[in-house]
């Protein structure tokens, strides 16, 4: 799926639900119980209310590049870049399976799981 | 309550070396730190108050207070804001002068990441474990040159801004940098030569990008009674703003800095608009760095910075702004890969009259330092400070 060998995630106990859910490929958003809003990256503490009433939703795994940048100077060039969720935030990934010089703001992508080295799948995307 | 005229810089150093793997890190700020203090005519023994950041070894200030045997502190500031520390610790110490907390503080920066070989700008780093985003970035191969990279995409993107353009502010670089003698890359560069250079991370080229560097420097900002009585042009401190500018729980737009917030607050204290300044030191981490923070000062309109530093404009002497005239971290030198601490004594230099020939703005009495620290593509603290000539 992608060249790069992937570090595992860290993680932390307010992560777990998180990392739990992507061992099942399960992509799942926090999402407020109290304001509705989704954020990323995740974390206990509602960035936006501030309530601790944090709801783990299964997401669509659809979204749209924000931006990216391809690191030519890597042994095995990848492509890091941030999605614009469907549920609203943007996060940070790796655009895979892809043609490098096709890449544009703008595209839509698609979640796929990738192995990581020593730890569960992480969430990267490839061009819908 | 404001800082404005109640601190002057009296000291400023920068050390001469680009390559140090005969010295120690601590070693290197006692050097420089002793130079900005006989350069303001002050000695170990007169400094009450002792500022440094991250790069200083150990935690806090309490080895490098030791190492320089201070025995006279009554204040004390370790504020780690990444490259800016040092523009933002020019601020703090003007505040603890104005507060009586100290007379004569000594603010320090050294390191060797050239001697320590350390691949600066290309190599995912994890810093602390801890860090409530690591888990989230880490894994994704984020490094200092690609998280960057991804301000000037969006960037370009945005508002049409082109890789010729950004060239123009390393060509404006090399163009001060060939006057500096102690420049690493003293050549003078074309707008060809850096769209010509190897990609690193799309859209940055290998040109686009500061160099690596052994080095330091330290500055001595002391209150306006002892000022008057020192033997160098009095460097006066009248505005300072600081923030932090982050991603906001997935909400954010890359082509803002926190030079946005940081900016306006200095300009307010100061009393002074963006038009007025005749010289300003930029972080230059990347090209990109440059107009993103130019822009978020007012220098021109966001989106509108391709325009403006293309053709030379931040060249000195041809430009409408002159900009890093000791060469920047793009060709002179990113002393322990923090640019902030340079910039201030460059706009020194400025200030007091005493740049190189070439480059030396005329009626240089109102400079700007700005600075962001850490990772303009996440995370990032910025600084802003104006100074005056006495």
């Amino acid at each position: 799926m992608t060249a790069r060998k992937i570090p595992g995630p860290i993680v932390t106990v307010e992560s777990e639900p998180f990392w739990n859910a992507a061992r099942q490929r399960r992509f799942v958003v926090p999402t407020c119980g109290a304001c509705g809003k989704a954020h990323w990256y995740p974390r206990a503490v509602c960035p936006f209310c501030s309530a601790e009433k944090i709801e783990w939703r299964a997401a669509s795994g659809q979204g749209t590049i924000y931006s990216f940048s391809v690191m030519r100077r890597a042994k095995e060039p990848y492509a890091i870049g941030y999605v614009t969720l469907a549920e609203g935030p943007t996060m940070l990934t790796n655009i895979v399976d892809c043609d490098f010089d096709a890449l544009h703001i703008g595209q839509s992508v698609r979640l796929v799981f990738a192995e990581t080295e020593d730890g569960p799948p992480v969430p990267l995307f490839r061009p819908d | 309550m404001t800082i404005k005229g109640k601190a002057y810089i009296a000291g400023a150093f920068e050390h001469p070396t680009r390559h140090a793997p005969d010295k120690s890190v601590a070693q290197l700020h006692a050097e420089v730190a002793l130079g900005a203090l006989a350069d303001a005519g002050l000695t170990r023994d007169d400094v009450d108050g002792y500022f440094c950041a991250a790069d200083a070894p150990g935690p806090g200030p309490a080895s490098m207070a030791e190492y320089l045997n201070l025995t006279k502190l009554r204040h004390v500031d370790s504020t780690e804001l990444g490259g800016t520390s040092y523009v933002a610790l020019a601020g703090h110490a003007a505040a603890a002068i104005a507060l009586g907390k100290c007379d004569v503080a000594l603010i320090t920066l050294a390191g060797r990441p050239r001697s320590e070989g350390m691949a600066t700008g290309t190599t995912p780093r994890l810093r602390d474990p801890n860090q409530p985003e690591a888990g989230f970035e880490f894994p994704y191969g984020l490094t200092t040159a690609n998280g960057y990279a991804m301000c000037a995409m969006r960037h370009m993107h945005q508002y049409g801004t082109t890789s010729e353009q950004l060239a123009w502010i390393k060509v404006a670089a090399s163009h001060h940098a060939q006057h500096n003698p102690n420049a690493m890359l003293p050549e003078v560069v074309t707008v060809a030569d850096v769209v010509a250079s190897p990609l690193i991370a799309d859209p940055l080229h290998r040109l686009d990008c500061c160099v690596i560097s052994d080095g330091g420097g330290a500055l001595v900002i002391v209150r306006p009674e002892i000022a008057k009585n020192l033997r160098r042009p009095p460097v006066k401190i009248i505005g300072a703003g600081e923030t932090v500018k982050h991603l906001a729980g997935g909400t954010f737009d890359l082509t803002i800095s926190g030079a946005a917030r940081s900016g306006p607050a200095a300009f307010a204290e100061a009393g002074v608009e963006p038009a007025d300044i005749k010289y300003v030191s930029i972080y230059d981490s990347f090209t990109i760095t440059v107009l993103i923070q130019l822009e978020d000062l007012g220098f021109c309109a966001k989106g509108a910075g391709g325009k403006f530093v293309a053709d030379g404009n931040l060249i000195s002497g041809i430009g409408r702004l002159p900009f890093n005239t000791d060469g920047g971290g793009l060709c002179n030198n990113h002393p322990a890969n923090r640019g902030g601490m340079t910039k201030v004594i460059e706009a020194v230099r400025q200030l007091r009259g005493e740049a190189h020939p070439a480059v030396q703005v005329k009626n240089c009495d109102l400079a700007l330092a700005q600075g962001t620290g850490m990772q303009l593509g996440t995370r990032h603290c910025s600084a802003t400070l104006i100074m005056e000539r006495e």
